[in-house]
């Protein structure tokens, strides 16, 4: 167990040995190789030292325990021994860029372990820990506007952000009660949080610096501090109310030096030999794109019904720029009330809404994630409540060339080009299928022509050869004059000079090459049976729509 | 304390519930139950009329009705309120300290002071006496200050490139997860949602085969997506990659792949001609173009036809099957050597040149018969007359069936081989002396082809899986070539002479280079069968080879005079022409010797010259 979790706070993996044999002794059962290198390594972590001061306690601790001396345990409960990771953190990921790289699983599991029940399974500490690290970083990511995409999926919200340049995905689940699975190892769980939350707080630690606000966070306004302690004994103890609030996110976070306007200073032009203007310009158009993206909501007040989950959504609108708030006995922090009339939008997500106000729109949430991933706020119509929701589509897909694209991000697409979504997505979507189809066919026809050919050249022959049969004393039969379209002959040169060539390839190549070539077939024929489906799809619902016009008539 | 009427003691009084009585009294007299005749009317009539019903209790000892008096109900109502029976009992009365609330000037004992009241006490020096020691020992520690240091701080503010070790370098990161598709999305496009089949189908899958690890989903709105309850099992099987799952580097080729050839002059497209004959089984070409060449045949014949009209200039009855012809590659002498049965036949076939025929059976009858007769492996023998009327000059008689006969360069000698184990197998006959000799003095196994070199005394001989090269004039073995083939076929050389090639029935077709080793250069697995026969062009850079899937595919095999630079092989075309029969597809190939045409026998009765 004690090696277990070294291998994880160190992050020592298993090797694939070059030749499984020879180092399995012959035999070919799968067994795990670790590097006799990175065991010696492990052997010389002072931590191993620290790992058996903290068995020995245990042991006196229980020994206290069962002769009820008290003051023993008192004494031995003072001199507890701890163990820190920073070094094994500092060693993992000398640089700061190297540890943001692995901060995604570091996150994902912050965030579990921050909703698991203050109960059983594990520390108590822990679960407050992760919390608060996961807080934290959530309030960095709306301090320096870095959420990229989002993505409601079936098994929870996927978040992608850009920090200091490195994509940092992490998934949160749903906020549900959990029900503990009995076949999950929680031990190796919490050793693995165990160092993530250390990594994850030194990270947090860096990049509150890098922005210039305080560590631990402070929220901004002297003023709203004094007021809220009143408003915080409500729902929580002074202690836990500052999390809170911390966790309500709405307010902004104090910085160590005031923000001078330096936003908005341009980007000092550095030429860079070898890119061309047009290079230039167009990085410059990418930098413009994500100004505006990150101002999305920029000047736009948002209200959340109850029913909506709060965090999420306050998170994605306030790391836009947007206003947000709630009620009142649902959370602290909120700012203004339902009957604000400068609020714009609305978020409901309940089939009716009773009373209404001038002024706002209503709409159910999905309009937030994909308004984010499209990166434009997109037409309110599609998303009032009661209405049947567009799908929604995962913005971390980016579709090659030959893979399937469903109408919906194509009209996104010619949206985002600034097209009139509505007529010509529609023709582009007819065309896209044709052209598909098409595809297809050539595709079948290149298999086929071949086949065909050579067939053609059989028949030919066997032709002559009955001729020939026939007129074994030689006779000259009137010539024909073969006609051959030159594209056609053309192809069967290129067909056959493909085949040539495959024919002539290495045995690990042709290998490679059929498995190349099966992956292809395969991925055409996913792309189509999609496709296909979509299309029967469409038909049925086109046909329910007329039968339902008709029983309107009738 | 209570007036007992009723003497049965502490019993159940249903006891007596089929008495008159209840009981005795205290004179022993049985005490009867007062008559009760009320029924249920009454009853309610006097609960209604009665005002002293509601305080009126039955005795049970006694049975009789009794009246409660005011204070017996006052005491029930204070009972029930949890209050003292007693009216005048007050339970909040202020209490009074019994001990001290009267000072008093002597002790209350006189009991003197002890000593030990005096002295120190022994127990906790004892105890005392062992902490210090246990202290002395480092036993016990001294409460650890408190760590004052932050938990987090800058861990990166000295970032020195140093510390990036090898160990760094080695490190392969962990691949990030999979991020998610449509298909995960709560509310996907409808083509994503599995059909009842695709859900059936999901559900047997093996969970670790399943593409899947999910059945998409759609809701209606946000509201209605439940938790996910494999969200912990996910995080921990992740855990568990981490730590457990092997990693390693991987190529992965990126590139869309398009085979590529070197550009080489193409083959024309083939026009054929063909013969007919039941079954062909070997063909050998005329020494000059317009000359006829000829076929051997299972219906016992052997065909001559010319190359530029097809026609079938001269059929030879042989009475046997032809296994193999050769043509004479001496361009003087107009001679075929054919094997039938045991018997290998040098014929004239009396075509062409008439100068270059009438030449060829003069030197054939120049032969002087030496004096002393010596010992021969095979007879000679000239042809009847009936015989050399069709051609046949001399006939070779064999001890066994012969399975391939081959001329040498020159035109003097020619290798037969018999189908034998013994050391019979390979016999050098010459044509001139009419002589035979036998090289070997043991078999190395079953001698398959043999093959004279075009220019050095070397002789090549293919069993299954060898091929052995012999100098002829030093009489030894030079070279033993692995073919890395089950069953060797067929064999041609180049003729410049350094490269061989080696068909097989294993559908390869091995090249050797032999300045360079003893191994293969290369193995071109073009054919999907068994390759019959294989042959070289003599000028052009082309060698053939006909294989049991009814293809010849031409190859373009380039050898180029420095010798630093190896062979280029190439596939130049391939010759799709005869229909299989009995299995049997192409089994001879053949290159004119100046042109570039192939000629191909097949089993099914053809011979077809491609051009």
């Amino acid at each position: 167990a004690v090696t277990r979790r070294l291998c994880i706070l160190k992050g020592i993996y298993p090797h694939e040995p070059k030749h499984k044999k020879k180092v399995n002794k012959g035999s070919t059962a799968p067994r795990t190789f670790y590097l006799l290198k990175d065991i010696k390594f492990l052997l010389h972590e002072p931590i191993v030292n620290k790992f058996r001061e903290y068995k020995v306690f245990v042991r006196k601790l229980r020994k206290a325990y069962g002769k009820s001396e008290w003051s023993t345990v008192d004494r031995l409960k003072d001199n507890k021994p701890t163990y820190k990771l920073d070094h094994i953190v500092k060693e993992r990921y000398p640089t700061f860029i190297d540890a943001l790289r692995d901060l995604d699983d570091a996150l994902s599991m912050c965030f579990l372990f921050s909703t698991f029940p203050r109960t059983g399974k594990c520390h108590v500490q822990t679960i407050q820990l992760c919390r608060r690290l996961a807080v934290e970083f959530l309030n960095y990511v709306i301090a320096s506007r870095s959420l990229r995409k989002v993505f409601l999926s079936i098994k929870g919200i996927y978040y992608q952000a850009e920090v200091l340049g490195q994509p940092v995905t992490w998934i949160t689940p749903y906020t549900f009660a959990h029900d503990h699975p009995t076949d999950v190892d929680y031990r190796v769980m919490a050793t693995f949080t165990e160092f993530y939350t250390t990594l994850l707080g030194f990270v947090n630690f860096r990049l509150y610096q890098s922005l210039n606000l305080h560590y631990p966070p402070k929220i901004d306004g002297q003023a709203d501090v004094e007021l809220k302690p009143a408003e915080g004994k409500d729902y929580a103890m002074d202690s836990e109310s500052y999390l809170e609030r911390l966790s309500a996110l709405s307010a902004s976070l104090a910085r160590v030096v005031a923000p001078t306007h330096e936003d908005e200073v341009e980007m000092d032009e550095f030429p860079v030999e070898g890119e061309t203007a047009e290079q230039m310009d167009a990085r410059k158009k990418e930098q413009e794109a994500l100004e505006k993206h990150k101002k999305l909501f920029e000047g736009l007040r948002f209200f959340l019904n109850r029913e909506v989950p709060r965090e999420p959504l306050a998170f994605i609108i306030r790391c836009f720029g947007g206003q947000v708030s709630w009620d009142k006995s649902l959370c602290i922090g909120a700012t203004y009330d339902v009957s604000d009339p400068s609020i714009t939008h609305q978020i409901v997500d309940r089939p009716r809404v009773g009373k209404q106000i001038v002024g706002r729109y209503y709409l159910q949430p999905q309009w937030v994630f994909d308004s984010v991933n499209a990166k434009l706020c997109l037409p309110v119509a599609d998303y009032f409540p009661g209405v049947l929701l567009p799908p929604h589509l995962s913005p971390f897909v980016t579709e090659q060339e030959g893979d399937y694209i469903p109408p919906e991000k194509l009209k996104l697409l010619a949206m985002q080009r600034g097209e009139n979504p509505d007529e010509e997505s529609e023709e582009e979507e007819e065309e896209e299928e044709e052209e598909e189809d098409d595809n297809d066919k050539e595709e079948e026809e290149e298999e086929d022509e071949s086949e065909k050919e050579e067939e053609m050249k059989l028949k030919k022959m066997e032709e002559q050869k009955t001729q020939s049969n026939k007129a074994l004393p030689v006779k000259v039969t009137a010539g024909k004059l073969r006609l051959e379209d030159k594209q056609r002959l053309e192809q069967e040169q290129q067909s056959e000079e493909k085949r040539l060539a495959i024919m002539m390839m290495k045995k690990r190549e042709k290998y490679l090459y059929k498995k190349i070539m099966f992956g292809k077939k395969r991925k055409v024929r996913e792309a189509n049976k999609l496709a296909a489906k979509r299309k029967a799809h469409d038909t049925a619902v086109k046909e329910e729509k007329k039968k339902n016009k008709k029983a309107r008539r009738a | 304390l209570q007036d007992i009427r009723n003497t049965v003691g502490n019993i159940p009084m249903e006891w007596y519930q089929d008495f008159p009585h209840v009981g005795y009294n205290l004179d022993g007299k049985k005490i009867y139950k007062p008559i009760r005749n009320k029924d249920e009317l009454d009853m309610f009539l006097e609960k209604m009329e009665n005002p002293d019903y509601w305080r009126t209790v039955q005795d049970k000892m006694t049975g009789a009705d009794i009246k409660l008096t005011d204070e017996q109900v006052d005491l029930v109502h204070r009972l029930q309120r949890g209050q003292f029976g007693d009216v005048h009992f007050d339970p909040y009365e202020p209490a009074v300290d019994f001990f001290t609330h009267e000072v008093m000037i002597h002790p209350v004992t006189n009991r003197p002071a002890d000593k030990r009241s005096f002295i120190p006490s022994l127990i906790e020096k004892e105890k005392v006496s062992k902490l210090v020691h246990a202290i002395k020992m480092g036993w016990i520690k001294p409460r650890k200050p408190k760590d004052d240091t932050p938990t987090y701080y800058d861990l990166w503010a000295h970032e020195d490139p140093n510390s990036i070790l090898g160990r760094h370098k080695m490190h392969v990161p962990a691949p990030k997860m999979k991020l998610p598709g449509h298909e995960e999305s709560y509310n996907p496009p409808p083509e994503y949602l599995l059909s009842e089949e695709e859900k059936l189908a999901w559900e047997q899958q093996e969970p670790a085969e399943r593409k899947l690890n999910f059945v998409p989903q759609q809701y209606r709105c946000l509201r209605a997506v439940p938790a996910y309850s494999r969200f912990i099992h996910e995080r921990f099987e992740r855990c568990l990659d981490l730590y457990l799952c092997p990693r390693q580097r991987k190529m992965r080729v990126r590139a869309s792949p398009t085979p590529q050839q070197p550009p080489l002059a193409r083959a024309a497209r083939g026009r054929f001609h063909t013969g007919l004959c039941s079954l062909l089984s070997s063909l050998s070409p005329g020494p000059a173009s317009p000359c006829p060449r000829p076929a051997g045949s299972d219906d016992c014949t052997v065909r001559f036809w010319e190359v530029c009209t097809a026609r079938c200039m001269k059929t030879l009855p042989v009475g046997g099957v032809v296994k193999s012809v050769a043509w004479n590659p001496n361009p003087t002498i107009c001679l075929v050597a054919i094997c039938v049965e045991q018997s290998v036949l040098l014929v004239n076939p009396c075509l062409g040149d008439k100068l270059l025929y009438g030449a060829t059976d003069q030197l054939l009858e120049s032969y002087v018969v030496p004096e002393e007769e010596r010992v021969q492996p095979v007879q000679w023998a000239t042809a009847t007359v009936e015989e050399h009327s069709k051609g046949v000059r001399l006939v070779v008689q064999h001890s066994k069936a012969v399975k391939q006969v081959t001329w040498h360069g020159k035109g003097d000698y020619f290798a037969s081989v018999v189908s034998d184990n013994s050391n019979m197998q390979v016999l050098i006959h010459q044509t001139s002396k009419r002589w035979s000799q036998n090289p070997f003095r043991k078999s190395k196994g079953l001698v398959q082809c043999v093959l004279f070199h075009p220019i050095r005394p070397y002789f090549f001989v293919a069993t299954q899986r060898y091929v052995r090269v012999y100098n002829l004039l030093k009489q030894e073995l030079t070279k033993k070539l692995m073919t890395n083939c089950k069953w060797v076929s067929s064999m041609a050389i180049h003729p410049g002479g350094d490269n061989i090639i080696c068909g097989s029935y294993d559908s390869k077709l091995a090249w050797f280079d032999l300045d360079l080793s003893t191994r293969p250069y290369q193995l071109l697995r073009h054919h999907k069968k068994a390759l019959r026969s294989v042959a070289f062009h003599k000028h052009y850079p082309l060698f053939a080879s006909g294989s049991d899937d009814g293809t010849v595919i031409v190859c373009h095999g380039m050898v180029y005079n420095d010798l630093l630079q190896n062979p280029l092989l190439v596939p130049v075309k391939v010759l799709k022409g005869h229909a299989i029969t009995l299995d049997l597809g192409v089994l001879d190939v053949l290159f004119h010797p100046t042109q570039p045409w192939v000629f191909s026998s097949g089993a099914d009765g053809t011979v077809r010259l491609y051009a």
